[in-house]
C-alpha cells in the first residue's frame, strides 16, 4: 500500500527548515518531494537596505553555523568590486577563523549523526570536544557563535600573539580526539551496517544536482573552492582534499572526519606563519564603494557560499544575492533516500547537514483513505535507534555463533 | 500550589521550537544538554512534542508561514506552560525586524513569561533563565 509521510515543516536545530513528503510503499521509500522556504527572512532585500559594513552581521546569521562562511563570501564580493588586497595578517585571521568554524560544524555534525542511529555517546563525545573549540573561538573572536570577525577590508580584530599558543594545544587535542573518533567509524560494524550502501549518490547525479561540498565529495565529485579558486591565504597553505568513491552515507561521515584533519593542517601552517606579519595590520582602509559589481565564493562546511554584490554608489549594495550550498544539496535526497527504508530516511537527510531534527513532526497519510496520522519526530529517531539495536543484536549473535 | 506545578518546578520538560531563527540559538539550546553544561542533571529535558511539555521555548522572528503552526502549538500545550522567548529575535525579531516576512515577536502573538535575550545567549545565561523562570512559580 502506497502511503505518504510528510516530514516537517521545519527544523529546529540546522540550516534550512524542509519540508519533505515520503511516499513509501510498506518500509520502503519510492519518491521524496520537498518543499522549502519555512524560515524565510528575507536578508536580500533587508540588506539592500544596510550600509555596507553593516552586512557582515546580517549574513552571518544567514545560518548560524556558517556565520564565518556567509561574511567570508560577501566581503570577497565587495573586495572584487572593490579590487582591493587585503593585508597578509587579515587573510591569515579570516582562514583561522574560517578553519575553526569548519571543525567546529563538523565535529557537530559527527555528534548529530550519532544520535540519528542510536549512538548518543557519539553525540555527547563530540560536542564535548566541540566546547573547547568554542572557547577557543571566544577568546579570538569575542562570541562563541557569531564571530563578527570578517570586515570588508579585513578584520575586526587582530589575533592577540597570547592566543597562539592556546590554539595549537587545542589542535592537539582535538586531532587525537578526532582520530579516535575516525576510528571508532571506520571499524564499528554497526555504523558499517547502518551506512554503507546508505543513500548513494553517484557521481554523475551529484554533477546533475549540482551537490556542493562534503555531499558532493563524498560520491567522488573532487570539488573543493578553497583549492579550485584559492583566495586570500588558501594559496599559501598545504592541504588535501578529501574525495570518496561512493557517496553512500559512511562515505559523508568519513569525508567530513578526514576533513577536520585538514582543517588542522590549514590552520597550524596559518600560525606559523601569520607571526612573520605585523601585528595590528589588519585593515586596508575604504572611504567609499563605487558603482559596479562582485562576486565572492567560499568553501563553507557545507559546500561553496555565493554572494553577488551590484553597488550604484551609494552606501547600500542595489542588489545583494546569496547562494547557499545546502539549498543544492537538499535537493540530492531526491536521488538518494528513494530505495530505502523509512528508518534510513531521517539519517540519509541529515548526511547532506541540514540535519533532522528534534522537535520535527512527522504526519501519515493513507493514500487511499486520505487519512492522517502524525508520528512525532521522535519516531523517526526512535525507528531508526531500534534498527540500530536490531543490527547490534544480529552482530553479537553471529559473533557468539548462534 | 498546584501539584502540577510543584511537580513542574522539579523536572521542567521543554519543548522547543524554532520560528524562523537562524538556528544558532537552537545549537546552544542542544548544547546545554551535552556534558559541559549537562541541564539533564536539573531534570531539564527536551521532549519532541508539545503534549509532554511543561516549558515552552521560541526562537526565532515569526515568520509568516510558521505564524499558524506557533498558535497551534500554543493551543496544543497542556495547561499551565511557561513560555520563554529565546534569543534577540524571540525577544523583539532581533535583526530581522524590518524583513518583510516577519511578523513577531512572540510577544505579539502568545504571552511569554521571560525572555532571554543575545545573539545567541550563552548557555550559562540561559541556565540561568530558566532557574528564575523557576524561581516565579
Ligand atoms: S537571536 Fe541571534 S542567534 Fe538567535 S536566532 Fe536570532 S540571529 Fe540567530
Amino acid at each position: 500500500m502506497v502511503k505518504k509521510i510528510p516530514i516537517g515543516p521545519y527544523h529546529p536545530i540546522l540550516e534550512e527548515p524542509e519540508f519533505f513528503e515520503l511516499i513509501v510503499d510498506g518500509e520502503r521509500v519510492v519518491d521524496i518531494e520537498m518543499t522549502i522556504g519555512w524560515s524565510h527572512r528575507g536578508i536580500e532585500l533587508l540588506s539592500e537596505h544596510k550600509t555596507w559594513d553593516q552586512i557582515p552581521f546580517l549574513v552571518e546569521r544567514v545560518c548560524g553555523i556558517c556565520s564565518a562562511s556567509h561574511p567570508y563570501a560577501y566581503v570577497k564580493a565587495v573586495e572584487d568590486l572593490l579590487g582591493i588586497e587585503v593585508p597578509l595578517r587579515a587573510q591569515f585571521i579570516r582562514v583561522i577563523v574560517a578553519e575553526l568554524e569548519r571543525l567546529h560544524s563538523h565535529l557537530l555534525w559527527t555528534g548529530l549523526a550519532g544520535h540519528f542511529i542510536g549512538y548518543n555517546t557519539v553525540f555527547m563525545w563530540a560536542w564535548r570536544y566541540r566546547e573547547p573549540l568554542l572557547d577557543v573561538i571566544e577568546a579570538v573572536t569575542g562570541n562563541r557563535n557569531h564571530y563578527a570577525t570578517y570586515r570588508v577590508g579585513g578584520v575586526r580584530r587582530d589575533l592577540p600573539a597570547e592566543e597562539i599558543p592556546n590554539i595549537l594545544k587545542l589542535l592537539e587535542v582535538i586531532e587525537s580526539k578526532n582520530s579516535m573518533l575516525t576510528k571508532a567509524i571506520l571499524d564499528d560494524p554497526v555504523i558499517h551496517a547502518r551506512t554503507k550502501g546508505v543513500g548513494v549518490l553517484p557521481r554523475n547525479k551529484c554533477r546533475e544536482y549540482g551537490a556542493l561540498g562534503p555531499t558532493a565529495r563524498a560520491g567522488h565529485y573532487d570539488i573543493d573552492g578553497r583549492r579550485d579558486h584559492p583566495i586570500d591565504a588558501y594559496d599559501k597553505v598545504n592541504f588535501n582534499v578529501i574525495v570518496c568513491e561512493t557517496g553512500d552515507v559512511f562515505d559523508k561521515a568519513v569525508v567530513r572526519q578526514l576533513e577536520n584533519f585538514e582543517s588542522i593542517k590549514i590552520i597550524r601552517q596559518c600560525l606559523e606563519q601569520i607571526k612573520d606579519t605585523e601585528p595590528g595590520d589588519i585593515w586596508t582602509e575604504i572611504h567609499e564603494v563605487p558603482p559596479g559589481e562582485g562576486h565572492g565564493m567560499y568553501e563553507a562546511p557545507r559546500g561553496e557560499v555565493f554572494h553577488y554584490v551590484r553597488s550604484d554608489g551609494g552606501n547600500t549594495p542595489l542588489r545583494h544575492k546569496i547562494r547557499a550550498p545546502s539549498f543544492n544539496n537538499i535537493l540530492t535526497n531526491e536521488v538518494s533516500v528513494p530505495g530505502n527504508t523509512v528508518a534510513d530516511a531521517g539519517l540519509i537527510t541529515a548526511a547532506v547537514d541540514p540535519c533532522y531534527s528534534c522537535t520535527e513532526r512527522v504526519g501519515v497519510v493513507d493514500s487511499q483513505s486520505g487519512s492522517r496520522s502524525i508520528l512525532t519526530e521522535a519516531d523517526l529517531i526512535r525507528l531508526s535507534q531500534e534498527k540500530t539495536e536490531r543490527i547490534r543484536k544480529r552482530l553479537a549473535r553471529s559473533r557468539l555463533g548462534v | 500550589m498546584s501539584l502540577a506545578l510543584k511537580a513542574l518546578k522539579k523536572s521542567p520538560w521543554v519543548f522547543h521550537v524554532n520560528t524562523g531563527a537562524c538556528n544558532n540559538c537552537d545549537i546552544e539550546i542542544l548544547d546545554c544538554l551535552t556534558p559541559r553544561f549537562d541541564v539533564e542533571r536539573f531534570g531539564i529535558v527536551l521532549v519532541g512534542s508539545i503534549r509532554h511539555a511543561d516549558v515552552l521555548l521560541i526562537s526565532g522572528p515569526v515568520t509568516k508561514n510558521c505564524l499558524p503552526r506557533l498558535k497551534r502549538l500554543y493551543e496544543q500545550a497542556p495547561k499551565p506552560i511557561k513560555v520563554i522567548a529565546f534569543g534577540a529575535c524571540g525577544c523583539k525579531c532581533g535583526i530581522f525586524r524590518d524583513g518583510y516576512n516577519t511578523v513577531g515577536p512572540v510577544d505579539k502573538y502568545i504571552p511569554v513569561d521571560a525572555y532571554i535575550p543575545g545573539c545567541p545567549p550563552k548557555p550559562e545565561t540561559i541556565i540561568a533563565g530558566v532557574v528564575k523562570v523557576l524561581g516565579t512559580l
